[in-house]
């Protein structure tokens, strides 16, 4: 019902009927577009104009881009971002949307979407070996494959250049004078012919022997493809001056939607998986994305090679992130209890304290991997005397140095959000305690820590999600080793699940890139945290009630 | 820090006689400051200990162990043979940009559903309530992906590009702050936009005037946590960022540790008291503002 009304408020709000304000305010509002039309036309409402014709000027130049690459999902997409962009800042009714569209639109493109890419990954066997389309696989084959074709003419040849670009300039067996490069297949031209070979072409230059020297690699890789059909071959060269006409040995039927092998006579079909495959089973190198179900999640889980390291993975990411919240909480609400009184240097202390929450996130990690250096670092050579302490390379001791070097760079958090909500708590329940009679430890543990507690659990939670994502920590400290000496997979006793979706997707090189299956893992990720998040916002509210 | 006023009713001790010997001196204050100078050298320790070996003149790890054992400045001289400084432009422009554009952007929000009732308004909070529970980070594969894809169409947005990095950034702007300002919008009292309306005012006006002077404390706050988690973010930076040249200081001062560790630990060593420098500043200087911030998130009952 409110609601209701206040609609109405808004929409009353549009500044029509509102007189024009005086100029000196006008003008300090400069560089915004939130200013609505009203046939007004103040320096505001330019400033509109101006940046919207920016906004559209890009967007029209993202849709002349998507057009040529032919991203129709990128088109699609800017096409109906531009449209509601200029339908709200040029209309009366969206008030409330001119002021939430900017954030909303980098909201639902590089978060919203790329969760529901995720999810669309999941599900799909994308990484090395399956990159692309069917398509593109087929396109892919048909080029690796080529060999020069057995008794073809040798064709008189030029290296031509426009800009960057390398083509072929090639005189044909009936005469033609024809031209091409990697993209556009060779097409005649007008261009003078000395010697049955060109020496100069329209639009084109004609490199000189050191030029082509220069460039020598480029020239060999070069591949001309003699006509749009893939499967008609293409024109390559050794020697930069003649010319062989390559075709592939794989040859695609369409109609049948299979790859035959020409020199074996080997037939291969499209098999599940996003391959072609031969009836002995055999298949061929590239191969393309398709949706494989649940495949990915029943891997993480069953598949033997996997499901050892992952369910250790898993136990630790949980016992890390408990362990981190618990320790950092415990000091953090131990040292602001300590500093709640009135004292000397009181401020010089808290300064001094929250230090290591000043220091950027990822210098901490890296410090403490020198300062637990097993031979050279300086808790093992200073404060041990020499020991050789494996800090960082014994499987439980790496584990607890992870948790040690966390409560180092967490408690002064924990501290800062304590000291806050010691401060803010209520004066008249901590006096009723003491006309109550109880003690200090009474009043801590009935009235101040469950008011403590109350206030700071969201902040709990959220530091436990920190914490089981807390990736820069552990791929800076140790990398996730000590290694499991057992697996198959790159994961080590000290990884978390995210640092394995990393090691998985083989973003660093380290393994083959699997995306679908790291994807599945973001996914399990995902519900987890979510799992955790409601039940313990749940149990929050029970506990305000309570209060 | 200034309402310790609540502390004493707790501490005082309710004995009328005043007498302060050394025993009672120790129990009431003096272990406290035990326990603060044993924290302080354990919350220092680590600092002293980059800054020594920053100016020790080895360069080396075990170099490093005798603390201010030798002085030069030879280490910070060397930085300039190497990519750091681009290193922390590149950190220090990627770290600004967001938090200017997450301020915008996230003011912005907050004030349409401080302000405005409309259609999808609670719908909207609860979203970006639940969206604040997912990092950014855990989609990195598919913002690879889908930077692959981008960068076909519009290079600047593609892979290693640092425009495409703030933006990315720049995602998560209005899940992570639009709550911590919600709050604080609600607390501006709405007398204050209806008397500029009555006189006046278009919403726009009352926004830019109005609303944005009186809400300053928390965009302060908001423009600082994002520059400190910017400035700290490391795997969207690592995955997304491929040339040496483009690098934030996370990501190549992690390339120095990693494979060079024992005899480049000198370089890095005055690299990370350089890269503390900006955010230290910051927060000694505006330590009030990021404490009340804090615990605006957190005390709200």
């Amino acid at each position: 019902m409110t609601d209701l009304q206040q609609t109405r408020t808004a929409s009353d709000e549009a500044p029509g009927d509102a007189p024009a304000p005086p100029d000196s305010t006008r003008r300090r509002r400069l560089g915004r577009r939130d200013e609505s039309p009203a046939g007004r036309y103040g320096a505001g409402f330019l400033a509109k104009l101006a940046l919207m014709a920016v906004a559209n000027a890009f967007g029209v130049y993202v849709l002349w881009s998507a057009w040529l690459a032919e991203s129709w999902i990128i088109l699609g997409a800017m096409l109906v971002m531009l449209a509601v962009a200029n339908w709200v800042y040029f209309s009366r009714r969206t008030v409330p949307l001119k002021y939430v569209l900017p954030g909303l639109i980098f909201l639902f493109t590089f978060q919203i979407f790329t969760i529901g890419y995720t999810g669309w990954v999941a599900f799909t066997n994308y990484g090395d070996g399956h990159n692309s389309t069917k398509d593109d696989a087929v396109a892919a084959l048909l080029i690796q494959n080529e060999r020069r074709v057995e008794g073809s003419p040798a064709l008189p040849l030029t290296v031509v250049a426009d800009g960057e670009e390398l083509g072929f300039a090639v005189v044909q067996p009936d005469g033609t004078a024809t031209v091409g490069d990697a993209e556009a297949p060779l097409s005649a031209v007008d261009a003078t012919v000395a010697e049955g070979r060109i020496t100069a072409v329209d639009g084109w230059e004609v490199l000189d022997r050191a030029e082509v020297l220069a460039r020598q690699g480029e020239v060999t890789d070069l591949r001309v493809p003699v006509s749009d059909d893939p499967g008609a071959g293409s024109v390559r060269t050794q020697d930069a001056r003649t010319g062989y006409v390559y075709e592939s040995t794989l040859v695609y039927d369409e109609a049948a939607d299979t790859m035959t092998d020409t020199t074996t006579g080997t037939v291969y079909t499209p098999n599940d998986e996003g391959q072609f495959e031969a009836a002995d089973g055999s298949t061929l190198n590239v191969g393309w994305r398709v949706f494989v179900g649940f495949d990915n999640f029943t891997t993480a889980f069953s598949d033997s090679r996997y499901s050892g390291p992952f369910l250790q993975v898993v136990v630790w990411t949980f016992v890390f992130a408990f362990a981190s919240v618990a320790t950092t909480f415990l000091l953090g609400m131990f040292l602001a209890t300590v500093f709640n009184t009135p004292m000397r240097g009181r401020k010089i202390y808290r300064t001094l304290l929250i230090l290591p929450y000043a220091i950027p996130g990822f210098v901490a990690p890296l410090l403490w991997s020198g300062l637990l250096n097993r031979s050279f670092g300086f808790v093992n050579q200073v404060l041990l005397g020499g020991a050789a302490v494996p800090w960082l390379t014994d499987p439980w001791l790496a584990k607890l140095s992870i948790i040690g070097v966390n409560l180092w760079l967490g408690f002064p958090y924990m501290f800062l959000i304590c000291t806050g909500a010691l401060q803010s708590l209520p004066t008249d329940v901590l006096e009723a305690a003491k006309i109550d009679g109880a003690g200090r430890l009474r009043t801590w543990r009935s009235v101040v820590m469950p008011l403590l507690l109350v206030s700071t659990t969201p902040l709990l939670i959220s530091s436990f999600a920190f914490n089981f994502n807390n990736f820069a920590l552990i791929y800076m400290l140790t990398g996730g080793g000590p290694r499991f000496e057992d697996a198959s997979v790159p994961l080590g006793h000290t990884d978390i699940m995210i640092t394995m979706v990393y090691s998985v997707a083989g973003l660093d090189g380290n393994a083959p890139k699997d995306f679908g299956l790291a994807s599945a893992l973001s996914i399990v990720i995902f519900v987890i945290i979510a799992t955790i998040s409601a039940i313990a916002f749940k149990r929050t509210r029970s506990l305000e009630e309570i209060n | 820090m200034t309402a310790t006023s609540t502390a004493p009713a707790v501490r005082t001790p309710s004995t009328p006689t005043r007498r302060r010997t050394a025993g009672r001196w120790f129990s009431e204050l003096g272990w406290r400051h035990v326990v603060g100078v044993l924290f302080v050298v354990y919350a220092a320790f680590p600092i002293v200990y980059v800054l020594s070996a920053s100016v020790a003149e080895s360069g080396t790890l075990t170099g490093s162990n005798q603390l201010f054992d030798s002085f030069s400045t030879e280490n910070y001289a060397r930085l300039a043979d190497t990519v750091y400084w681009s290193w922390f432009a590149n950190s220090v422009l990627i770290a600004v940009a967001t938090s200017i554009g997450t301020v915008l952007m996230g003011a912005a929000a907050a004030y349409a559903f401080s302000r405005f009732r409309f259609t999808g308004r609670r719908v909207g909070l609860t979203t970006l309530l639940i969206l604040q529970m997912f990092p950014q980070m855990l989609a990195f594969v598919a913002i690879f992906l889908l930077l692959i894809s981008l960068g076909e169409v519009v290079p600047a947005l593609g892979l290693n590009s640092r425009v495409a990095l703030i933006c990315v950034y720049l995602g998560g702007a209005l899940g992570v702050n639009t709550f911590l300002m919600y709050g604080f919008f609600n607390t501006i009292p709405r007398e204050l936009d209806e008397a500029a309306k009555i006189d006046g005012a278009t919403h726009a006006q009352t926004y830019w005037t109005i609303i944005l002077r009186l809400v300053t404390p928390i965009l302060a706050v908001v423009a600082l946590l994002s520059i400190i988690a910017t400035f700290g973010e490391f795997v969207i930076a690592r995955v997304l960022l491929q040339s040496e040249a483009n690098w934030t200081l996370a990501v190549g001062l992690y390339s120095w540790v990693s494979s060079l560790l024992e005899a480049n630990w000198g370089l890095f060593a005055a690299g990370a008291v350089i890269s503390t420098i900006p955010i230290l500043v910051l927060f000694l200087f505006l330590q009030k503002y990021i404490v009340g911030g804090l615990t605006a998130g957190s005390v709200k009952g």
